[in-house]
């Protein structure tokens, strides 16, 4: 265990604790006890930021299930550190904000902690592993702890249906993506990372490239709400604040596009990855910014807000994956490299300012009871401090100079009008989409930004909207979070190479290996197509935000759920119908169906052997001669059998069945089985006696005419049934001919008077050469006559009907 | 009325008798000939159903005061330790003996060990046969 893995388990151990605190100490709130360990951790992984930049990584190993090929392998590289730092860094911001947020005496703190710090770890464990399956593991735990804090206030039921949601879209995802890592491990024979990157050719060629790479993408999309998975993240805006500006803005969203910028390597460079990538992301980036417009709650535009983002970073990655189809020759590739820079620029300064704004919405929540656009207004002389955090974060997010989103704006229409160069993947053709979707996008982001600030804080103040008596500026502790994210908003955007040399660059050397590129990120870079796209953007996105009375009444405004809400909530519905019809189908309850069903199956699949070995064989060579005496047997036999359906009483049945019970007897007779023909006489007199007795028995109540029921299907059934056992005994005898088997009887001729002493070879065999047999045969009999006695001695009451 | 079945009870006297030795005679010559436990236990069995069948059933019960559960039981435990009996000599399970003795009044004799075996299946073929159908026949509800 190296500092490494304990890191990523101190949240796991931490939690165990947290319950003990909670219960024990309860003068302090509980989040002090776990604020200190993501500093702890935040200021562990800022000493691993020297080895990283200089281009080295760490790799430590573990055996977990060796034979297996799994080990917990930690590997940190630019990548791995920068979301690490991202994790714990807006976890400990975020775990102080909570300490304000939530109250020590009415919420139950244990459980919110022991779900953060369990997400903390799972989300730590998903970026620091360097093998698959444990990389899923950790995967799916912060899909759990995701679940888990959706719902902390369990008793509301949007709580609920939103944890549901996301847990149901997130797992789906994260099982697709644990079948593409299969895909993988067949093709490359590893789980690690490393091991598959270095494959990386190999696997290009195999035909499970393009079904591993889609199952991994489903995994990405679902996780990082990519178009049509996005819808569970408004759901999911049910969680108290902290969690929604840790779990779905900062953090876990974000864990999609880590996977796809760590699989790059892998994937990248193919026509399939770049598009499909590219073109969710810009979609996905459209369709979040204008869905956002749409949104009366603070929350939900933000969500939809993170939507958008997301699919501007994933746009990007997949645009930067074409300078590995490049390769590192010629000037070329900065064309693309470009596209990769802006993805993990964006990447921090969309984890600071989208967490600064959710904060800042939860203070706006925490003062005034309400999220709702229409009845805030006028707070901006009330709370001048969140007025101004909200200020920076929302001019950042709208890519306003001189704050940090502004520059990974102007990288981001930069990489969009590359884009158009392209000569590869048809983009000649297709890449103007790129810039002219983009741009609409960003119109509308300034345009929500632009709601989200004059309706929050603009206007009249209208007290008698708000729950809260007293509306008044947030407790200082509360703010601090925000005010550091702020800070850093500001601070990366008049220095943003501060961050370029130390986080950046090895990031983008751990998503494009081996490629050349040149950073330097500045604010004026002249009169060029970006910046006029931007101040296009700063145009009509006012432009919108001015006309806002005419579209606020268009009925597409209105309606504020996503459209996709309906195919996602009608199809749970519809699954849960349909499989209950099918249920009720199949499930009758009658014991003839169920009948049916089994010989139904048994004669497919007799069937079907039949048909596909070619085992029908009928072979005359050994067939005794048929004596007259024989035929006329089977003829009663069979007429006696045929009778018995269409026999209407039951009395008169039980004899016929009788009948062929003798009959039958007499058979052993004529084949010369005389102990056989002893037991069957006597076996078929007690039979036939006891059917007497129970049919005596019958309720008063139903004594009725027996009338068997003729049915189609049951005749076809039977039929079947009853020619496919005779074709199988047929086959069976030619087959036995022809392989020329010794009977073992031989040997029990030969034998019984030597080695048993006895001349009944049948009674021999019974009681000596096969006696467990018979001993156990017996036993079955004493178990059905004492089964007899329970049944009527003993009579339960309820009795299930059949 | 009460009708009186004298015919009835005194053939089912000399019959029963006849029939029981009748089974025990299949029961013995069942190694040999054609017989054994199974269809001596059934011979006996409707023997003493025709005892049940032609007198009341008290009078059977007190007559041959059996029970049948028991009956079972040691049948199968007479069949088991049959079995077990030849583990003890080193051989596997249920391994059955034989040899000829000279008997005082049989003369010359096989004894093997298949006998108590086929005894026990006896017992519990008896037990199971009268078990059942008298509880069936006993049963009022």
């Amino acid at each position: 265990m190296t500092a490494l893995h304990w890191a990523t388990l101190s949240p796991f151990l931490l939690a165990i604790l947290i319950p003990f605190l909670y219960k024990y100490v309860r003068k302090i709130h509980t989040g002090w006890f776990v604020l200190l360990l993501p500093i702890t951790l935040f200021i562990l992984f800022l000493q691993y930021l020297p080895t990283t930049s200089s281009g080295l990584v760490v790799m430590e190993t573990i055996a977990w299930v060796p034979s297996l090929g799994i080990n917990f392998t930690v590997y940190l590289d630019g990548l791995s550190l920068l979301f690490a730092l991202l994790i714990t860094g807006i976890g400990a911001l975020v775990v102080l904000y909570s300490i304000y947020y939530l109250s020590n005496k009415t919420e139950s703190l244990n459980n919110f902690y022991v779900y953060l710090l369990m997400f903390m770890g799972a989300m730590l464990g998903v970026v620091i592993s360097d093998n698959l399956i444990v990389l899923y593991v950790f995967w799916e735990l912060t899909s759990l702890a995701s679940s888990l804090l959706i719902s902390y206030w369990f008793h509301r039921e949007k709580s609920t249906y939103g944890a549901q949601k996301s847990m149901l879209i997130t797992v789906f995802g994260g099982f697709g993506m644990l079948g593409g890592f299969s895909l993988l491990y067949v093709m490359t024979n590893t789980f690690s990372i490393r091991g598959i990157i270095e494959q990386a050719d190999v696997i290009a060629q195999n035909p499970l490239f393009i079904p591993a790479m889609l199952l991994v993408l489903l995994g990405a999309f679902t996780k990082s709400a990519q178009f049509p998975f996005h819808i569970w993240l408004p759901d999911a805006m049910e969680a108290p604040t902290p969690v929604s500006a840790y779990l779905h803005s900062a953090t876990m969203v974000k864990a999609g596009i880590y996977l796809v910028a760590r699989l790059t390597p892998v994937f990248g460079g193919v026509a399939e990855w770049f598009w499909i990538i590219s073109a969710v992301g810009l979609f996905t980036l459209l369709w979040g910014s204008v869905s956002a417009v749409r949104q009366k709650d603070l929350k939900s535009i933000l969500a939809f807000s993170t939507i958008s983002q997301l699919g501007l970073i994933m746009c990007l990655l997949g645009l930067g994956s074409a300078s590995l189809y490049v390769g590192f020759e010629g000037t070329e590739t900065i064309l693309f490299t470009t596209a990769t820079l802006a993805a993990i620029f964006h990447l921090i300064n969309h984890a600071t300012f989208k967490g600064s704004l959710f904060m800042t919405v939860g203070i706006i929540d925490h003062e005034t009871g309400t999220r709702d656009i229409r009845k805030l207004g006028g707070l901006m002389a009330i709370m001048p401090i969140t007025f101004t955090i909200s200020l920076v974060g929302l001019a950042a997010m709208a890519g306003l100079p001189p704050f940090n989103g502004f520059l990974s704006k102007e990288m981001f229409f930069t990489g969009l009008v590359n884009a158009t160069q392209l000569d590869i993947f048809n983009m000649q053709t297709w890449g103007f989409i790129f810039p002219i979707v983009g741009w609409v996008a960003s119109v509308f982001t300034f345009a929500y930004c632009l709601i989200m600030f004059f309706k929050t804080f603009f206007g009249k103040f209208k007290p008698e909207n708000f729950d809260v008596k007293h509306v008044h500026e947030a407790p200082i502790g509360m703010l601090i979070s925000p005010i550091i994210l702020g800070s850093l908003v500001i601070l990366i955007g008049f220095f943003p190479n501060l961050l370029t040399h130390s986080i950046i660059e090895p990031a983008i050397s751990a998503i494009l290996p081996d490629q050349r590129f040149y950073l330097d990120i500045y604010h004026w870079h002249g009169i060029n197509t970006e910046l006029l796209m931007t101040l296009g953007v700063i145009a009509f996105g006012t432009m919108i935000y001015l006309t806002a009375k005419k579209w606020m009444q268009l009925s597409i405004y209105l309606r504020e759920r996503d459209p996709l809400n309906y195919v996602y909530d009608n199809g749970l519905v519809g699954l849960i119908k349909g499989s209950t019809k099918v249920t009720q189908m199949q499930m009758t309850g009658l014991l003839r169906d169920y009948f049916a069903y089994m010989l139904t199956f048994f004669i497919l699949a007799i069937g079907y052997t039949f048909i596909r070995y070619e085992a029908f064989a009928i072979d005359t060579v050994n067939v005794a001669p048929i004596s007259p005496f024989m035929w006329i047997l089977v003829l009663i036999f069979i007429a006696a059998t045929l009778s018995v359906p269409f026999i209407h009483h039951r009395i008169s049945a039980v004899i016929v069945v009788g009948v062929i019970g003798f009959l039958i007897a007499l058979f052993f007779a004529v084949f010369s089985a005389p102990d056989l023909v002893l037991t069957q006489l006597l076996v078929e007199t007690v039979m036939v006696v006891l059917l007497l007795l129970a049919f005596y028995h019958l309720p008063e109540l139903r004594k009725e005419k027996f009338t068997p029921r003729f049915n189609g299907v049951n005749l076809i059934i039977s039929i079947g049934v009853g020619v496919l056992v005779t074709l199988t005994a047929l086959s069976s005898f030619a087959l036995s001919n022809q392989n020329g088997l010794q009977p073992i009887s031989d040997f029990f001729l030969e034998n019984a008077y030597k080695l048993a002493g006895g001349k009944n070879v049948v009674n021999v065999i019974l009681v000596d050469f096969r006696g467990i047999d018979t001993l156990l045969e017996v036993l079955v009999l004493g178990i059905a006559a004492l089964g007899v006695v329970t049944l009527i001695k003993l009579r339960m009451t309820g009795r299930e009907d059949v | 009325m009460k009708t009186n079945n004298v015919m009835l009870h005194t053939i089912t006297r000399i019959v029963t008798f006849i029939i029981l030795i009748f089974s025990v005679y299949l029961f013995f010559a069942g190694h040999n000939n054609p017989g054994g436990g199974f269809i001596g236990g059934l011979m006996t069995a409707s023997a003493l159903l025709l005892l049940y069948l032609g007198f009341d059933m008290g009078s059977i019960k007190k007559a041959l005061p059996i029970n049948f559960t028991t009956m079972i039981a040691a049948g199968l435990l007479i069949s088991l330790l049959t079995g077990i009996t030849s583990m003890f000599m080193g051989d596997p399970f249920l391994t059955q003996y034989f040899d000829y003795f000279q008997l005082p009044i049989l003369g010359e004799t096989e004894l093997t060990t298949a006998l108590p075996f086929d005894l026990g299946i006896y017992l519990v073929v008896v037990g199971i046969a009268l078990l059942i159908i008298l509880t069936i026949g006993e049963d009022e509800a």
